[in-house]
């Protein structure tokens, strides 16, 4: 497939229809794992992984699946990649695989991959459905990465574990408890929306 | 029984409900939770549907990981037993709904087949196997972790309702403002957590 196309579908899923920020997709996890910048980049990992391999194996057997039976198929076929990605974590990384707990399985109910089999893989070809999941992954992947880095560095003074608080600044105990992360994510949306919208009003946006 | 006996199943079931809601402090099932408040009548339909289907699912999760995926060794394979016996268990909920309880299959039958992909309901699943509950802390974990699912939208569609139509800034409106309600009802939660033993 040609570059541009593939350049395309690069902006068009980590701007455009970013999953997270303007599509409101797979929030669950990205709220519960985003206070370490560590977890959050091992948790995006894993979504690329899941989502890009799931949209490839949907895409090579969109023709043989039998369109009424197609959502539980393509849980079964989720269901496996993300089975396969557990046990390498568990192998490789045993620590961040407890702390990510029950989470890591929920990305098989994470409603991107879902969205993104729906959407896009079941009626196109193999190679740019790849490219598609694993530049959804990216989109929520980065959005995962800011709201932890905000998170991690008010919360703890530390970046990937490294104590940054140089300065002895009181750390905020509420970045690392559920509410801040739903502010945090209410507030990105809000800049967004507002980003979208300048855009869109000074003639159009970058791209149609 | 598992490694947790000294938590009595009761204090599981209130603090399911209120100091380790699903949604607030455990971010479980927020896709249909940000998606279908925006009615109080529709959000409380949908918290009915999950609150049914948690309940049978972590029972029917729980018997089959103890009594089939245990002794035949197959615990590498719970998340697709486990999504299997969801959506199985999905459909036959609705199929007898639809043959005894007309008038609530009616009521809450659209919402059924979404739930199969409501994360909340794998999620407990999941919790029931990594905490290791027993029978009968499992049963209030799923019944609570249901109420508590329910009181959480119905509250959330509630709130949305008196605010609707009322002027916001600009990019605010919709899922952003939804989100910060959200966590100001988390805020709220969160004062619950001392009373209960947290899990």
């Amino acid at each position: 497939m040609k570059k541009s196309a593939i350049k395309s579908l690069l902006v068009r899923n980590v701007w455009d229809e970013n999953q997270v920020l303007r599509q409101i997709l797979g929030i669950c996890s990205l709220l519960a794992v985003t206070n370490l910048v560590s977890n959050s980049l091992v948790m995006g990992a894993g979504l690329m992984f899941s989502v890009g391999l799931s949209s490839l194996t949907i895409s090579l057997l969109r023709d043989f699946i039998p369109h009424r039976v197609r959502m539980i198929v393509q849980t079964l076929i989720i269901a496996a990649w993300v089975i396969l990605f557990d046990i390498i974590l568990k192998a490789t990384l045993p620590d961040v695989s407890r702390a990510l707990g029950p989470y890591i399985g929920l990305i098989i109910t994470n409603c991107i991959i879902m969205g993104r089999a729906e959407a896009f893989a079941q009626m196109n070809p193999p190679i740019e459905s790849f490219f598609d999941g694993i530049f959804a992954g990216l989109g929520y992947t980065i959005v995962l990465v800011i709201i932890a880095f905000v998170r991690e560095l008010m919360g703890f003074g530390t970046l990937f574990g490294i104590n940054v608080n140089f300065l002895g600044l009181e750390t905020w105990t509420i970045m690392v408890m559920p509410p801040a992360a739903f502010f945090l994510v209410g507030v990105m949306i809000w800049i967004v929306n507002n980003i979208v919208a300048r855009q869109q009003a000074s003639g159009g946006g970058k791209r149609g | 029984m598992g490694s947790a006996p000294a938590i009595s199943p009761f204090v599981i079931f209130l603090a399911s409900i209120f100091s380790s809601n699903m949604v607030l402090s455990n971010f479980l099932g927020m896709c249909s939770f940000i998606s279908v408040s925006s009615e109080y009548k529709t959000a409380s339909g949908l918290g009915k549907a999950v609150a049914l289907v948690m309940v049978f699912t972590t029972i029917i999760n729980w018997l089959i990981y103890h009594y089939v995926m245990i002794p035949l060794g197959l615990d590498y394979l719970r998340f697709l037993i486990f999504i299997i016996v969801i959506a199985a268990t999905v459909q036959i909920i609705e199929m007898v709904m639809d043959r005894y309880l007309t008038d609530l299959h009616m009521k809450l039958g659209i919402f059924l087949p979404l739930i199969t992909v409501n994360c909340a309901i794998l999620g407990i699943s999941l919790f029931m196997v990594i905490r290791s509950y027993g029978f009968w802390q499992t049963l209030l974990f799923g019944l609570g972790s249901g109420l508590g699912w329910w009181l959480a939208i119905a509250a959330l569609a509630a709130i949305r309702e008196k605010m609707a139509g009322k002027e916001l800034p600009r990019g605010l409106e919709g899922p952003a403002i939804t989100f910060i309600i959200t966590g100001i009802m988390a805020l709220a939660f969160v004062g619950f957590s001392g009373i209960f033993v947290v899990m």
